[in-house]
């Protein structure tokens, strides 16, 4: 069923009762072609790109719980392709110009808003430093625009200009980068996979995997083992705990990041604002809630909640380049489980395991990289090719010293 | 989370920096023929469980000493907290 204004009207006359499931809940088959293992944003994106671009159509997405409930439903929605280094830069690019077709790929309402990003800077050394990264931007095909203190405070005129230790001497903006309603991002790529034949397989979680003669032939699952020529892993969050299944120890620790949402304000704040001194970041959500974050708890967690110290931190954050965040009250807060990789950056490459490919090592990064991730992973697994935006991407990075170390540093924030 | 030091008894994990997993405490033989992959290995490679994890804990905000510490990673319950210096003694290290 296409979405479109006319079928919104003619549902309206008819009392909404033509309005179908978005996808099926199909059983599984006991073979398919590709078993795309995480049905979140990344697995989902795969799916879709896999049977959109690569024709291929015997294809599942199997995910433990339902779709959309890992770290897609609990990110701070920004996208952007602010990056410095190659191995990076083009990648976020693409991401980007995908975000911005998005909606009419998948005739899905994702709300997706190009309402800017910028990230402000506090020193003169950090001005340089983020000319170089504009450069860099354009250099790629990105949009990118050097502003002084005086253009900052006419969109922002509520920042703290004259902090003693941080003033605000101007900032680095992103106008295409913006925000997006992040679960409509895990639904519409799962009605696109589904209307394309995908099967989408819920509450099923991977317990292993059937590996013969060093190949891997297809996963066991709570549902029985279902056969496949290829597998792809996109469980992000969990990397550490699925690759085990297949014997292998990855360049990962999972830690847990958490996001904040303050009761609903009216419209304040434009665009997505990032504390160039400290680790912060807010937009504010079409409801009005001033969604920020800031920086890991900092110790390996698979726990989906973090503690208190961290919350102050980011808090803290807020407070120094935004005082007035100091009387809204906090809504919610919640945690996701992070893929931090030892260099920051992230790997989606084929395993020594013929037949397994991984997808991981999103760290902070993940939301803004889905539709990327799903391309460049889908290209993958179709073509044993890397993409060639991410070709930096690989697993063997870290053993040749070619690390893409974009902040120098990965799952903690020691310098290397 | 709340770290009891075998020493200074219980305090709060805010004084304290995280390194990682206590196999950092295992340093590769940098003479053996092997060296340059075992370092990658010790470097880079993480078994990061879900579930019991021994981790180092620096000590910054008291006594500056480091910790190994069992705690599980799902729960973040804390089960057991030793002095690493006793943990590498124990393992034939320097004394």
């Amino acid at each position: 069923m296409r979405y479109s204004g006319f079928r919104v009207i003619r549902e309206a006359l008819r009392g909404h009762t033509g309005w179908g499931a978005a996808w099926r809940d199909p059983e599984p088959k006991d073979h398919y072609d590709i078993i795309v293992i995480g049905g979140g944003g990344h697995g989902l994106a795969t799916a879709h790109y896999l049977a959109k671009v690569h024709g291929q159509h015997r294809v599942a997405v199997i995910e433990k719980g339902w779709i959309g409930g890992g770290n897609v439903g609990r990110n701070t929605t920004i996208i952007r392709s602010n990056y410095l280094l190659d191995g990076n830069e083009p990648f976020y690019e693409l991401s980007l110009k995908l975000w911005e077709g998005l909606e009419q790929d998948l005739n899905y309402n994702a709300m997706v808003s190009q309402r800017g990003i910028i990230n402000l800077l506090h020193s003169d050394a950090q001005r340089d430093a983020y000319i170089r990264r504009g450069n860099a931007m354009m250099l790629n095909g990105a949009d990118a625009e050097l502003l002084d203190a005086a253009a900052v405070r006419k969109e922002y005129p509520y920042l703290n200009f004259n902090d003693a230790r941080f003033p605000i001497k101007g900032g680095l903006a992103q106008r295409r980068g913006g925000t997006v309603r992040h679960d409509a991002v895990a639904w519409g790529y799962a009605r696109g996979a589904d209307s394309r034949g995908v099967d989408i397989i819920q509450n099923c979680a991977v317990t292993g995997f059937r590996i013969e003669e060093g190949r891997c032939i297809g996963v066991e699952t709570e549902r029985g083992f279902i056969g496949a020529k290829k597998v792809g892993c996109a469980v992000a969050g969990n990397s550490g705990r699925v690759m085990d299944m297949a014997g292998m120890r990855l360049p990962i620790e999972s830690h847990v990041l958490q996001a904040f949402v303050s009761e609903g304000l009216k419209p304040v704040l434009p665009g997505v604002v990032t504390f160039g001194a400290g680790h912060f970041y807010v937009s504010q959500s079409d409801k009005g809630g001033l969604v920020f974050g800031g920086d890991i708890d900092g110790y390996n967690s698979y726990a989906q909640r973090g503690n208190l110290p961290t919350v102050e931190d980011v808090c803290e954050g807020g407070m120094a380049i935004m005082p007035m965040i100091g009387r809204a009250r906090l809504l919610r807060m919640w945690g996701g489980i992070m893929d931090m990789s030892m260099d920051g950056s992230p790997i989606i490459d084929r395993t020594p395991v013929e037949g397994l490919y991984f997808n991981g090592g999103w760290c902070y990064g993940g939301f803004k990289a889905t539709p990327a991730s799903g391309y460049c992973f889908a290209h993958l697994l179709a073509t044993d090719q890397p993409h060639p935006v991410a070709t930096a991407l690989r697993f063997d990075r870290f053993e040749r010293g070619y690390m893409i170390d974009e902040k120098g540093m990965g799952n903690q924030p020691n310098l290397h | 989370m709340i770290i009891d030091h075998p020493l200074l008894g219980p305090r709060d994990s805010s004084e304290f920096v995280y390194l990682g997993d206590a196999r950092m405490l295992d340093r590769p033989d940098p003479d053996a023929p092997d060296a340059a992959r075992a370092f990658y290995e010790y470097g880079y490679l993480r078994d990061n469980p879900a579930g019991p994890h021994r981790e180092l804990w620096f000590h910054e905000g008291g006594d500056r000493s480091w910790l190994v510490v069992t705690r599980d990673t799902v729960t973040h319950e804390i089960t057991r907290v030793e002095m690493a210096r006793d943990v590498a003694r124990a393992k034939g290290r320097s004394t």
